[in-house]
């Protein structure tokens, strides 16, 4: 049994606007030393995936940078491995696909070329370990035509594009909801094992009708014949939604428990870089905090998350802040709650703040 | 395609470096950890890189898995190639017989063939014992001008320690007119630092008569070289100015890695001579709430809740609450639990450090006395490690 994997890498850009200015959503920063696409790769070939396809749509070149060959997911490859998918002109009115479906239809020849059984489809605005190969089981035991991946979350759920589960008896979907709710709900998290060839046939048949959702028209309209299965993945998984949710979950992962759950159950892989160790000074003070390689701490830093070759510099203090790859902090200046972008320079005793509410966001390579 | 390289390299990475003791009972020398993310052979293959030589035969002997898994197929030093790049070179078995390599000419002479695969002008000869960054391109550029059929590198040393190095006495011009394999009465300050350019042809020359005197030992420094110079042919030096350390002691290796703290001594971090090396994957390192950390060096997956001052970790390493590590060097999967304290230590990989431990002490002078613990060992909750201790066995 073999199993294609299909990442979409710019389904939820407008999110987070700020973040996607110059890139994709796959792309964003996180964590110190990952981007956001680490995830649902690293899902994928942790549960031994070994070819897989993303498609890409605009912005696309920090994602193509950072993935490379592949090679540092053991991606590259003669058989299989990584096949970037860019845009593909699909309708008559526009060059580029605006739905999950139009984006699908411009990699049938992707997938019609392909011989592997399953198909793993994934997003890659969230944050998750997920093991792929339980899922698959429990889909060819079940005899499913297409299995559906939830998670459940208890209160307000806000974002316009969450579909949530009904789940009957023996894991069956029964019906599909959309938009905001209250109360517990199952998420659904847009990861879907189908067979291929029923993949293709269902795109076919959409593509014919003039269909343009595959939520509404594909999986909906399968529902009724009882052959659309759920699987409940216990266990973190978040979905970078806003500035709001995205600073949150950088530093959610000061957690130990979070840490040891996304990092040491499994590998997450990502771009290595030839990054120095980093360095802390006589007079440095760094508390609950997670630091990247390549950074130079000669201030003070606390909760915060440091990415690679950050500076910090003496007498400077860093509280609560998600400082991206290659900020400067000049020394004595002073920043609470702030998301710096790549390559921003703070100067000398400058004194920014933001709240735990609403941080303030610095964009790439601006100069303070 | 062009069947030639200009110039080839072979890296002598045979050797056990038994002065490192403990850290070389599994491992060999050229494979030791350095500066928390390196290890000792990343210098010379980051330097052949930088240097544009991307031909490298590395000639293994001695406990040669870890080493032969680290360097793998060369991607982490773009040495993947379909021509060249970089080859593990083992003793082998051949129709009249097989043998280990009996000294450093032998190990090159018995790979005579892999050399020549390349047709090369030059072969460079490099040592995996030293910590230091430098352009070969350099040297090789020397070689050529000079019209020599072998160059040494050399490096300048105090006259009082020259007796324990090969000394070059040389002319103005830097043309070698003797060599003396570590001289009582030293009559320069000229060091040569075992890495050395030859002319292809000579060198196979050179290499054949050694191997076919029986009475040889079959070593560059003692033997080759001597019958190179006694034959005339025209030999210089090659000075080099930088940070250089035989890291073959557990002091050396020691002072060299402290080296890199406060203003260092030594640029691991100049992006225009990059060293490279195997990446951990691991995540960021994380500092806990009570955590202390100060003119210290750290490598990512490190989880810090104690205090840590003037001392290098590598990756993966846990130091528990109220633990203390001072001037010592962590390698990577380390663990220190609560309370112990660590001073003057080298701690190899993934050696498990129980509660309340004390290990080494305040060393002060020049001839500090370091403790050693082997890697995978398990020191028991509140047990004591005499200072210049070298443990290879459970505490």
């Amino acid at each position: 049994m073999s199993v294609l994997g299909l990442i979409f890498s710019n389904i939820h850009d407008n999110n987070v606007p700020e973040l996607t200015a110059k890139r994709t959503v796959a792309s964003i920063p996180f964590c110190g030393r990952y981007r956001l696409i680490d995830f649902a790769l690293s899902n994928m070939v942790n549960s031994d995936i070994t070819k897989v396809g993303i498609i890409t749509k605009s912005n696309f070149q920090s994602l193509m940078d950072h993935i490379g060959s592949g090679k540092d997911w053991d991606l590259a490859r003669h058989y299989g491995g990584l096949y970037i998918l860019p845009p593909f002109g699909v309708t008559e009115s526009s060059m580029l696909y605006s739905t999950r479906l139009e984006a699908l239809k411009s990699v049938t020849g992707f997938l019609t070329k392909s011989h592997e059984d399953y198909v793993v489809m994934s997003d890659s605005d969230m944050v998750c370990a997920i093991d792929f190969k339980p899922i698959i089981a429990e889909h060819v035991a079940n005899g499913a035509d297409m299995t559906l991946v939830y998670v459940k979350k208890d209160g307000v759920v806000n974002g316009k594009d969450n579909v949530f589960l009904s789940v009957g008896q023996g894991g069956v979907v029964t019906d599909l909801s959309y938009g905001e709710i209250s109360g517990e709900a199952n998420l659904f998290t847009n990861i879907v094992v189908i067979s291929r060839t029923l993949l293709l046939s269902l795109l076919a048949e959409a593509f014919s009708h003039g269909c343009n959702s595959f939520v509404k028209d594909i999986i909906a309209t399968h529902v009724p014949f009882g052959k659309v299965y759920a699987y409940r993945h216990v266990g973190y998984y978040e979905e970078i939604t806003s500035m709001q949710k995205y600073y949150d979950e950088n530093l959610n992962f000061l957690n130990r428990n979070l840490r040891d759950e996304i990092f040491r159950k499994t590998n997450v892989y990502t771009k290595v870089k030839d990054s120095t160790p980093t360095r802390y000074g006589g007079n440095s003070i760094c508390h609950n905090s997670l630091v990247a390689d390549g950074c130079n701490i000669e201030g003070e830093v606390y909760n915060s998350i440091i990415f690679r070759g950050v500076t910090v510099g003496r007498g400077a203090v860093v509280k609560n802040c998600v400082l991206m790859q290659n900020t400067i902090v000049g020394a004595n200046a002073s920043m609470n709650c702030i998301i710096t972008d790549k390559n921003v320079i703070i100067k000398d005793r400058r004194v920014l703040s933001g709240s735990e509410n609403h941080p303030f966001y610095i964009s790439k390579g601006t100069v303070i | 395609m062009i069947n030639k390289k200009e110039c080839v390299a072979m890296l002598l990475a045979g050797g056990q470096g038994s002065r490192l003791f403990a850290l070389t009972n599994k491992i060999a020398k050229p494979a030791v950890t350095y500066g928390g993310k390196y290890r000792i052979i990343d210098f010379p293959l980051s330097n052949c890189v930088n240097s544009g030589i991307d031909t490298v035969g590395v000639l293994t002997q001695y406990q040669p898995l870890i080493l032969n898994d680290y360097i793998g197929n060369g991607e982490p030093w773009d040495l993947d190639r379909s021509y060249g790049g970089v080859h593990i070179l083992s003793p082998y078995q051949a129709k009249h017989g097989s043998e280990w390599f009996k000294g450093t000419a032998n190990a090159i002479y018995q790979n005579i063939p892999f050399i020549k695969r390349y047709n090369p002008d030059y072969v460079l000869i490099l040592s995996g014992d030293h910590i230091y960054k430098m352009d070969y391109a350099d040297m090789l550029r020397r070689h050529k001008t000079s019209g020599a059929d072998c160059t040494i590198a050399a490096i300048k040393v105090p006259l009082s320690e020259a007796s324990r190095f090969g000394i070059l006495n040389v002319d103005e011009d830097g043309v070698i007119y003797e060599f003396e394999e570590k001289p009582k009465k030293p009559k320069s300050d000229l060091a040569s630092m075992g890495i050395y350019i030859f002319s292809a042809q000579k060198l196979y020359k050179y290499l054949e008569e050694d191997e076919a005197d029986e009475k040889s030992s079959n070593d560059f420094g003692k033997n080759v070289l001597p019958r190179m110079l006694a034959a005339g042919e025209k030999m210089v030096s090659y000075t080099f100015n930088g940070y250089w350390r035989d890291v073959g002691t557990i002091n050396s290796l020691y002072e060299s890695n402290m080296d890199l703290l406060g203003e260092p001594e030594f640029d691991i971090s100049d992006p225009s001579w990059r060293i490279r090396s195997r990446n951990p994957i691991a995540p960021p390192q994380y500092l806990g709430d009570e955590s202390r950390v100060v003119n210290s060096i750290i490598v990512s997956g490190c989880d810090i809740e104690g205090t840590v001052e003037n001392s290098i970790l590598s990756h993966d390493v846990t130091i528990g609450k109220g633990a203390v590590v001072r001037n010592s060097v962590i390698y990577a999967g380390v663990t220190i639990d609560e309370n112990s304290t660590v001073d003057h230590a080298i701690i190899d990989e993934n050696v498990k450090i129980g509660k309340g431990v004390k290990i080494g002490d305040e060393q002060t002078g020049g001839d500090k006395k370091i403790t050693v613990l082997g890697r995978d060992i398990v020191v028991s909750d509140n047990k004591t490690v005499e200072s210049g201790d070298i443990i290879d066995e459970n505490v």
